[in-house]
């Protein structure tokens, strides 16, 4: 099986759905002549032209808005914001238009569209260039959102997110656009709110999605010559989310572990937090722990920056927490 | 002022007959908000008929597209909705147009390509602008009419759409219904120009002035400049003069404004306007037109006996519609 990077397999998506349905369009900043500010729609202008790969100006709430009323209407626009930061700038446009148009027409209207872009913690931005948002778009019904770690699960995910008749949210990683890893040449889709195992194990459960996974997944491993053997449950997809494949694990190793970049309220770790430790009460030997970002923006600095975020050692301690290992 | 004489009488009747229906539909809605069958914001569009009844008509409705703000009544009995469905819809009826979900902001009919009913100032312009964008997109012919007040002319959706529009050659029509309130805030106090169809320029489009209280004005105007942006991708920017009878919303008493500049305007009053055009033309009686009135009465008063007697949604209507 062929290794790519993250952004050929993103790129890999948007052009085999683009060749499918005349109706997919991309544009955002820098996607067609620049080649993309992180190279993922490199070579698509040239393949598709103008009428279908737009740069657009840098005016984030427009551009995303026209997406919005181009699909209510038969196109299924791919918006790439970008980073998410800057996505902010457009939030009315999703949280008001995209994600209630169907509901304020009684179901009359369907928004088939996608927003896609970097998102989470960088090295050296400071605190505008270097957040996770996922909170602000999983909130809200309306929308879906997905998060994927890997290559593989990032151009699976993301043709199904083209072909879906809603509003859906992929959340990259400008950390992980490099990161290689097996996809395999024949067509496959991934559907939505399944989570995957990417580790088996049976003393604790470490629930993650998006770029922490790979750490959550050393930490695995240091866990291993511990002696604790993890199971790694990837969410890949944060609404619709996949409660069973959390539930059956915790039930299994009767400890867990969420590990979350992003800020400790009200995140998509403390809600599955909440759900483990709701449905899952009587299966548990030990309180849930939750490993995020500390709850501070985020500084220039380096060894600050490192701080601020989970690290192998934090998830590790949390892990020592869960299994009375102190 | 245009020569009625061009139209035959069908034409002209069909828009009194519209307009009429506007009004008294609004009149009744009120009456229906006072005794609390309505709750929420209503924003009424008595005074302002001439435009949405003249912009329906100048256009085809098959290929081209109207979006509009919360002030959304008047564009949904334009474009042809039952106003049974419309006033369903605000007394929170499954069978309102919305299945109860909208209520007085957001009417919707997809059919009759009439896209809303936005209820955050602004927010539909991009919108349009992508619908504008499919038209160019397929090369479909079609054009979309974009309304919105003067109180959104200052958001950055307005500028932004503006830009987008020019870049790509967008067949979108943005029409500023300049009723000279924006809520309570009269125009001249939060803008530095009168006359918002010069905002055109700085985007390299045209823009014109359309005096919104003349049916023909409005239609002749909004007809020739959607001519021009469905050929040719020439988006349009029009600020079309007309003033809102009531206050802002239902709350409103409108104490920012006097009698006297409410009464001047009610001299012009598009409907009397029409109506007298039409008699001195010798296309209408007085009788012709108490029957005209007397029957849209009727109608009026089925839509809101149909509202009152169709049924509450069930309570599992809450998890429908959010998703496809």
């Amino acid at each position: 099986m062929p290794e790519i990077q993250m952004r050929e397999a993103i790129r890999q998506a948007m052009d085999e759905e683009m060749e499918r349905d005349e109706n997919v369009f991309l544009l955002g900043e820098e996607v067609g002549q620049y080649n993309g500010a992180y190279k993922v729609s490199k070579g698509l202008l040239d393949k598709y032209g103008e009428r279908r790969v737009k740069d657009t100006p840098i005016a984030e709430l427009g551009f995303t808005g026209l997406a919005v009323g181009a699909a209510t209407v038969g196109l299924r626009p791919i918006v790439e914001w970008m980073t998410f930061n800057f996505a902010l700038l457009a939030l009315d446009q999703v949280v008001n238009n995209a994600a209630k148009m169907r509901h304020m027409s009684g179901g009359q209207m369907k928004v088939p569209i996608v927003f896609r872009g970097a998102n989470g913690p960088a090295e050296y931005l400071s605190s505008q260039h270097s957040q996770a948002l996922q909170s602000y778009f999983v909130h809200v019904p309306g929308l879906k959102v997905i998060a994927p770690s890997t290559p593989y699960d990032a151009k699976g995910l993301l043709k199904t997110a083209i072909r879906d008749d809603n509003p859906v949210v992929m959340m990259e990683s400008e950390m992980t656009y490099g990161l290689t890893g097996e996809v395999p040449e024949e067509e496959y889709l991934i559907p939505f709110g399944k989570a995957d195992i990417k580790r088996k194990g049976k003393d604790v459960t470490l629930i993650s999605y998006s770029k922490p996974v790979h750490m959550v997944l050393r930490a695995a491993e240091r866990l291993a010559e511990m002696g604790i053997e993890a199971e790694v449950v990837d969410l890949r997809s944060l609404r619709p989310l996949d409660e069973e494949t959390i539930y059956a694990s915790v039930r299994k190793t009767n400890r867990a572990v969420i590990v979350d970049e992003s800020w400790p309220m009200a995140s998509v770790g403390s809600h599955v937090a909440w759900l483990v430790s709701r449905n899952c009460f009587d299966d548990l030997d030990a309180p849930v722990e939750l490993v995020s970002s500390e709850d501070v923006p985020m500084p220039y600095n380096h060894t600050l920056e490192l701080a601020v975020q989970p690290t192998v050692e934090k998830i590790v301690d949390a892990v020592k927490r869960v299994t009375y290992k102190e | 002022m245009s020569d009625i004489k061009k139209y035959d009488s069908e034409f002209l009747m069909k828009a009194l007959r519209d307009m009429v229906l506007i009004r008294r539909f609004e009149e009744k809605t009120a009456q229906m908000y006072g005794l609390r069958k309505i709750g929420g914001f209503l924003h009424l569009y008595n005074g302002q008929e001439a435009v949405a009844v003249g912009a329906v008509a100048a256009i085809d409705l098959k290929t081209d597209y109207i979006l509009t703000s919360y002030r959304d009544h008047g564009h949904a009995l334009a474009v042809g909705m039952s106003p049974g469905s419309i006033m369903a819809e605000m007394f929170g009826k499954i069978t309102g147009c919305a299945r109860g979900k909208g209520g007085s902001m957001h009417m919707f009919d997809v059919e009759r390509h009439f896209l809303g009913g936005n209820g955050i100032v602004g927010a539909q312009i991009p919108m349009a602008t992508g619908v504008a964008f499919k038209q160019a997109y397929l090369k479909d012919g079609g054009v979309t009419l974009c309304f919105f007040g003067d109180g959104a002319i200052h958001q950055g959706a307005f500028h932004e759409s503006l830009n987008l529009a020019k870049i790509w050659k967008l067949p979108a029509v943005y029409i500023v219904e300049n009723n000279q309130f924006g809520m309570g805030t009269a125009v001249n106090r939060v803008s530095g120009i009168e006359d918002f169809h010069v905002k055109a320029e700085g985007y390299g489009l045209q823009g014109k002035i359309i005096n919104g209280m003349d049916f023909l004005d409005v239609y002749e105007g909004l007809r020739e400049v959607a001519q021009d942006a469905r050929q040719n991708g020439n988006a349009w920017v029009i600020d079309l003069k007309t003033y809102r009878y009531k206050g802002h919303s239902a709350s409103d008493p409108a104490k920012y404004r006097t009698k006297d500049e409410l009464e001047s305007y009610k001299q012009q009053d598009p409907i009397v306007q029409l109506k007298s055009r039409m008699i001195d033309a010798g296309v209408l009686s007085e009788e012709q037109y108490r029957k005209l009135d007397d029957e849209v009465k009727e109608e009026v008063q089925a839509a809101v006996d149909f509202a009152e007697k169709s049924e509450e949604p069930a309570l599992h209507t809450m998890y429908e519609d959010i998703l496809a």
